[in-house]
């Protein structure tokens, strides 16, 4: 047998996509894909009705998850990615600015890119190394033909949160629309639309939700003008059929084709199992184990931890360094010798690595859930401790 | 179908089955049915319910937010 077949498994790489799953999910997909399987909102049957619900479970879950009035105005994608392109494609039109932050993801930082071409303005507004974010900056960085703030919740790279709350107050201010990137932490960090006042919040259901693959959505905020906000596909919805147009009213204008039914039993399972847990207990329990890690990493010689090493200030993503050895090698060797798993490199993030000063070597990211436990974190820690060669000894990179 | 019952028709799918959430929370006794083809071509459901039901109904839908395409006689 292999040496890896024998390890027990640490896996550290739950900001890619988390695992295991929330308790229920297997299940509530099998049900769905056994008992249930018909197309929601096609047909008049009860097989089609009770996936419907199951549908309208979800929607229900994630506006009381994200403290959204209306569950209607839950529209699911695919997963944060195409949310963030209906937003930003279906917005921003030639001749308008819009203003981002250094840390973004290409899931931000691609769309706007692909905009900027079309005559769209982009203003990138640079954060600190640690990854923080002076609002004040990103005021000054408001001009008059302004149309949108696009922020991630939190750095995907050093897990450091961007001033959200702070963000949505300026965009009230200047009559602006505020999108933010949740896909690193919805269901991990307590977010409330309403309070923060954002616009537009697009989330994925594979990460901190603990849900499958293939589900994700936007929150539309009531500021949002469906017939100003062009759809990124056209197609069918169940709805108006006797028409070729597609229809104005949500959900269905922005959420053509089938939708991913069985991937959305899943994900109303897990919501709500994190809404019985209570996002701040998850939220607790996260800052323990991530202080734990930082703190475990930063007192062995030779890591170099990035962000502000603060878990109050950040979510599960903690970035470091190795003196001596390529993050690349390093995870081959965590992976192989230690059993954990990881991911490194740029975490397709390139601004944000730029920003922290590791492009474009990247980083070693070890993402903690709530599933982890101290003494996984702190068996990842000596097997880092044991990677990294003695001061002034042969490079292995 | 009886004259004493009355059908909401809804403008999507996603609406109707909202709705029937609403009102049975509300204490609302209904159903979702296939949308009769003499009241639309779509290929939706729509909600049947007591006819004395309806204004409370109607009442409820409004104060939630879910919007009503129509309510007719069943």
């Amino acid at each position: 047998m292999r040496e890896e077949e024998t390890l027990a498994i640490i896996y550290l790489d739950n900001a890619a996509t988390s695992w295991p799953k929330a308790p229920g999910v297997s299940a509530a997909m099998v049900r769905f894909l056994e008992e249930v399987g018909a197309n929601p909102g096609r047909s008049g049957h009860r097989l089609s009705i009770e996936a419907g619900r199951i549908v309208d479970d979800a929607r229900e879950a994630l506006a009381q998850l994200f403290r959204a009035p209306d569950p209607l105005r839950v529209i699911f994608t695919a997963n944060a990615t195409e949310a963030l392109n209906l937003a930003l494609q279906g917005l921003l039109r030639p001749g308008d600015h819009v203003v981002t932050s250094s840390v973004e993801h290409n899931s931000v930082m691609r769309p706007l890119r692909a905009l900027e071409s079309t005559g769209v303005a982009l203003t990138v507004v640079p954060c600190a190394p640690d990854g923080t974010l002076d609002p004040a900056r990103l005021e000054a960085a408001i001009g008059p033909t302004t149309r949108l703030i696009g922020i991630t919740h939190a750095s995907n790279v050093v897990g450091t949160l961007l001033p959200v709350a702070e963000a949505g107050r300026i965009a009230r201010r200047r009559d602006l629309l505020l999108l933010v990137d949740a896909a690193a932490d919805a269901g991990a960090f307590p977010i409330d639309v309403v309070e923060e006042q954002i616009d537009l919040l697009a989330f994925t259901g594979h990460k901190s939700l603990y849900g499958p693959m293939g589900t994700g959505g936007l929150v539309i905020g009531d500021r949002v003008d469906p017939a100003r906000l062009r759809p990124l596909k056209w197609g069918g919805t169940g709805s108006r059929s006797d028409r070729e147009e597609q229809p104005a009213f949500l959900p269905d204008c922005y959420e053509s084709g089938t939708l991913n039914a069985v991937g959305l039993a899943g994900l109303a399972a897990s919501v709500r199992w994190l809404l019985e847990r209570g996002v701040e207990a998850i939220r607790e329990r996260q800052v323990e184990l991530v202080q734990h890690l930082i703190d475990g990493l930063s007192s062995i010689e030779g890591v170099t931890v990035h962000g502000t090493c603060d878990a109050r200030r950040q979510v599960a993503p903690v970035s470091f360094t190795l003196r001596g050895i390529s993050p690349s090698d390093a995870a081959l060797r965590l992976d192989e010798e230690h059993g954990v798993l990881c991911r490194v490199g740029l975490h397709c993030a390139p601004a944000a690595h730029r920003t922290i000063g590791t492009f474009p070597a990247g980083t070693i990211r070890f993402a903690a859930g709530t599933f982890n436990t101290e003494a996984e974190i702190d068996a990842a820690i000596a097997a880092v401790a044991a990677l990294v060669p003695p001061a002034g000894g042969e490079v292995t990179s | 179908m009886s004259e004493t019952q009355a059908v909401i028709l809804f403008h999507a799918s996603a609406h109707a089955l909202r709705a029937e959430k609403v009102l049975q929370r509300a204490g609302v006794s209904c159903k979702l049915i296939p949308v009769p083809r003499h009241l639309s071509s779509d290929c939706g459901v729509c909600l049947r319910l007591a006819r004395s039901d309806a204004e409370t109904a109607r009442v409820t839908l409004e104060a939630t937010g879910v919007e009503i395409a129509g309510m007719h006689d069943a």
